[in-house]
């Protein structure tokens, strides 16, 4: 080992540049699981194309201490294992950065930047003679570079032998040539590079008792938790592996022990109006059900969801959003389905959304979307992304409290009935806004009525009196009110500024590292992490309460704002939109950037008083 | 929605059934539809099977898409719980019906233009996924509601009541249903409660996908001279290939058919389902034959009713998907939730 002066620990990004369909997906896995288990806080970010095999596809880990999970720009650390995009991937690199490829081809001149530093590694070469099948060759070449990396940066050797043990339990003869090609590329390193290089890792405990898991998994075992039995969907990336989370948990922990039968179903159906079709169907006949799908899913589910909303039927839908409009960049993230998925349908129709930022969010909503949908009878949409949904992130653990019971909401049993001279399933008993429901088949000759998405009285009989249907579409404003006192709060922290930032999703990953960045140049606002709409009252108090707001999205229309805007009838020149939606998440630095020249431009006085 | 309102007046003249009802209770809402609509023949003959197998008249959950058909469920069953969805999609909502509670039994009412046109893709799949309920088709070839364009299912060279030529090829649900899977396939004419009722009857105790396609006349806009869909065309253009009827307790020998073309079914419950042949060479039981006879006689202008595929050992979409016998609305935390323990273990897989 050299002594270094430079060391910069546990604060780098690195970017893996692959083919699609290569393999790379594993190793680059553990790489980011290995600094996972040494305790340093890493969050991963797949920017993967539209494409099965061939195309350009980059990992990025972005390794931080003091566990700031936004992404961060510019690279520090370069594995340009694609010729296609070396260019590119070169010039991505921040200057003193290193640049990590397989020399065994002379590459030429012109591509090399003076600004950083060469990592050549003869990896082609060196399998060539390691290994006698191509395929092996090609495989390994990843978990080669992997070696490499844990010479380079000092990883602890074990733990990636440890993982590839337990990834290949079971094919115990992967397991020798995987930890043969690991120890070529780091003995490579160790030898004849001047290893290891500025950025390094060291065992922190930063990372504690939390997970590393992507937010899908999370959606489908919390669906588990939380109780739903019925599941339909159609494949849409970047929601997928919501439905295939559900399936493979629900396979092991919903097994009736003594038959073997399953207590779910799930169902892959021909498009997304029969997904939403069969959780409705499946709601309305007492089930908790589910639905999971991007932004063209919602355009589909629209009509149903309108359906659902005057009919008055839960229905959880989640929509991992992913970049519009129509087909957009598919593999790509963005918070560009908002307006559409609160005002989904013709006609008045609103409804909730929930916003996770954590994959602990994510198995929180599942139960907690399930709840509200049947307390309120109405679909419930919960507004994940890409950036959560697909990559691994960082995540304090799942809990469950074994005495919770799962909200049905306003449902009558058939006793509830014989202890009732009259039902009429649209009368508002409660004065919420929110009657109560008989499911099919409950009592031999009470409760029964006919769900419609045309116009009916209380009694659920079809009308079309102006005077009753204007009392139901009131009766459903109410229901609104309700449900503002029903969704998660925001979380608000007040550092006693005039101006203040609201985020929500997957935008408040960055904010702690761009309000430190803010503060550090004399700028400091009260934050508000929105985690619901319709907004409560908690919202409506931070917007009144600051004279400017910055709202923090990922699209180009400000959607959130235009939500604010509308729904709180606040001006709009007090809400300033702070954006970016090329299709990767917001950075710290860009927060940062468009805040403060905002001060710059208004000539904006930085420093604040500060209530101690 | 008062309980005490309405005293139903059972004329004592009426039979009661094994459960102490008569028909009047298995009725619905007065129907809104025209005088002399198919569909009110259709909604009878439901009351009259229903009635007749004495089921429990809340035990049922009728689902429809939009359209004239749509309506019909208000007009049966009022003990039991309906819903009119969207358009074309009555299948996708009776889909994750029949999921959450697998004892209930479904009645979906679509109309041509709901299940032939704009949903057909739902048709097709709910078909094919067998999902356990009686499919009933009001196929009058028009859309009434909208006054009188034609559907789908209007056959070329029918002519509109203006006197204007169909264009177009007719979409044959019953060959569709027969290619997807269904396992019981039968048509009918709403003019024929005779052969309905009994269809019906079977289609009810049928385990399984059980499709009816009913032509079922629209007396406004098309029961016209002209019209391939009129109840005088329907008429004097049948054939009926197999009849059906379901007898209840042990079955007695009927003189008016010939014995071998009779054949008996037992069904699950003990019942059985006899079957009479008209055409002595007709095999019920052969899905491909049934496909080929339907439309050769199609080809000839022949209208051909009655039961034309039965699967004998039927599978339905619970048995396909090992569901639990229970119904899945009425699992508890008990059976739902893994528990705190196993989630321990889960995050340590994540670590």
């Amino acid at each position: 080992m050299n002594p270094r002066e430079d060391i910069t620990l546990n604060d780098f990004v690195i970017r893996f540049a692959n083919v699609n369909g290569s393999g790379s997906a594993s190793a680059n896995g553990m790489f980011a699981k290995a600094l996972f288990r040494m305790g340093i806080p890493v969050s991963t970010r797949n920017i993967f194309p539209s494409n099965i095999e061939g195309l350009p596809t980059w990992f990025e880990v972005r390794v931080n201490d003091h566990g700031y999970l936004g992404r961060r720009e510019g690279v520090d650390i370069m594995v340009a294992m694609n010729a296609e995009t070396f260019e590119e991937d070169v010039s991505s690199l921040l200057p003193g950065g290193y640049l990590v490829y397989d020399n065994s081809k002379e590459l030429p001149k012109s591509l090399l930047r003076p600004d950083i530093n060469l990592i050549g590694v003869p990896i082609s070469t060196m399998l060539l003679s390691e290994f006698s099948i191509q395929k092996q060759r090609n495989l390994f070449k990843n978990i080669t570079y992997l070696g490499v990396l844990a010479g380079l940066i000092d990883i602890e050797f074990e733990i990636i032998t440890g993982m590839v043990s337990t990834q290949y339990k079971g094919k115990d003869d992967l397991i020798e040539p995987n930890i043969r090609a690991l120890e070529i590329g780091r003995n490579y390193a160790v030898k004849y590079l001047d290893a290891p290089i500025r950025f390094q890792v060291k065992r922190s405990d930063k990372v504690g008792d939390k997970i590393f898991v992507e937010g899908n998994e999370a959606a489908g075992l919390g669906a588990v938790y939380g109780g739903a039995s019925v599941c339909a969907w159609y494949p849409i990336t970047p929601s997928t592996s919501v439905a295939e989370a559900f399936e493979k948990h629900a396979n092991k922990l919903r097994i009736d022990v003594e038959t073997g039968d399953k207590n779910f179903a799930i169902i892959q159906v021909e498009d997304e109006l029969a997904a939403i079709g069969v959780v409705i169907g499946a709601a309305w006949n007492g089930a908790r059900a589910f639905t999971a799908t991007s932004g063209p899913g919602i355009s589909l589910m629209s009509e149903f969801l309108g359906l659902a909303y005057f009919a008055e039927i839960p229905a959880v839908v989640w929509d991992i959003q992913r970049s519009g409009p129509s087909t957009g960049m598919p593999t790509r993230t963005q918070q560009s389905d908002l307006i559409g998925a609160a005002y989904a349908s013709h006609g008045d129709t609103k409804h909730p959304l929930l916003f996770p930022t954590t994959p602990k969010d994510c198995f929180d909503f599942a139960n907690l979307a399930l709840n509200l949908a049947d307390r309120a009878q109405t679909p419930v949409l919960v507004m994940s992304d890409l950036e959560l949904g697909m990559n691994q992130n960082l995540s304090d653990p799942f809990e469950w409290d074994d005495s919770t019971k799962y909200d049905r909401g306003k449902v009558l049993s058939a006793k509830d009935l014989d202890e009732l001279d009259s039902f009429g399933r649209y009368l508002d008993v409660d004065g919420d806004g929110i009657g109560y429901r008989t499911l099919p088949g409950t009592h031999e000759d009470k409760g029964s009525f006919f769900t419609r998405g045309t116009s009916r009285d209380e009694f659920a009989v079809y009308t079309e009196s102006p005077e009753a249907y204007e009392r139901n579409m009131k009766r459903l404003e109410k229901k609104w009110e309700t449900i503002k006192t029903l969704v998660p709060e925001a979380l608000i922290s007040m550092n006693g500024s005039r101006m203040g930032v609201m985020c929500y999703g997957t935008t408040v990953l960055p904010m702690p590292e761009a309000l430190d960045l803010l503060a550090d140049d004399g700028i400091i606002l009260d934050h508000c992490h929105v985690r619901a709409f319709p907004f409560g009252a908690e919202v409506s108090k931070f917007v009144a309460d600051h004279e400017m707001i910055f709202v923090v999205e990922q699209n180009r229309d400000g959607q959130m704002r235009t939500l604010l805007i509308n729904e709180l009838e606040v001006d709009p020149s007090k809400m300033r939109p702070v954006l970016y939606y090329a299709g990767l998440s917001i950075s710290a630095n860009n927060i940062y950037r468009q805040i403060s020249e905002y001060f710059d431009q208004n000539n904006i006085a930085k420093v604040f008083e500060v209530k101690s | 929605m008062t309980f005490i309102a309405k005293p139903r007046v059972h004329h004592p003249s009426l039979p009661r059934n094994d459960l102490g009802l008569t028909r009047r209770d298995y009725e619905g809402s007065v129907s809104t539809l025209c005088a002399g609509c198919g569909h009110d023949s259709v909604s009878a003959s439901v009351v009259q099977a229903c009635a007749e197998l004495s089921l429990p008249p809340h035990r049922f959950v009728k689902v429809s898409g939009i359209g004239c058909s749509s309506k019909t469920p208000s007009y049966f069953l009022n003990k039991s719980h309906g819903f009119n969805s969207v358009h074309g999609r009555m299948p996708s909502v009776m889909t994750g019906a029949n999921l959450a509670n697998r004892d209930l039994l479904g009645i979906g009412v679509s109309g041509d233009g709901d299940s032939a046109s704009i949903g057909l893709g739902q048709f097709a799949h709910i078909v094919r996924r067998r999902i356990n309920m009686l499919y009933l088709v009001d196929n009058n070839g028009t859309y009434g509601l909208t006054k009188g364009q034609f559907s789908a299912t209007n056959d070329r060279g029918s002519t509109s009541k203006k006197g204007i030529a169909n264009l177009y090829e007719p979409i044959d649900l019953v060959s569709m249903a027969l290619q997807l899977g269904a396992s019981f396939v039968a048509r009918s004419f709403s003019g024929d409660k005779k052969q309905l009722v009994p269809l019906i009857k079977a289609a009810l105790k049928h385990k399984g996908m059980a499709f009816i396609d009913v032509i079922s006349p629209c007396v406004a806009f098309n029961n016209h001279v002209g019209s391939t869909k009129s109840y005088e065309f329907t008429r004097d253009h049948r054939d009926t290939a197999v009849n059906a009827d379901l007898i209840l307790t042990s079955p007695e020998v009927m003189a008016d058919y010939e014995e071998g073309a009779r054949e008996d079914v037992a069904m699950p419950d003990g019942s059985t389902l006899r079957l009479y042949k008209l055409d002595a060479d007709y095999d019920p039981h052969d899905r491909v034959g049934a496909l080929n006879y339907v439309q050769k006689m199609q080809e000839e202008g022949t209208v051909v009713t009655g039961l034309l595929y039965v699967d004998s050992n039927p599978v339905e979409c619970h048995d396909i998907m090992g569901t639990v016998k229970t119904p899945l609305a009425q699992l508890t935390e008990d059976e739902l939730c893994p528990g705190s323990n196993i989630l321990e273990s889960i995050n340590e897989s994540f670590r």
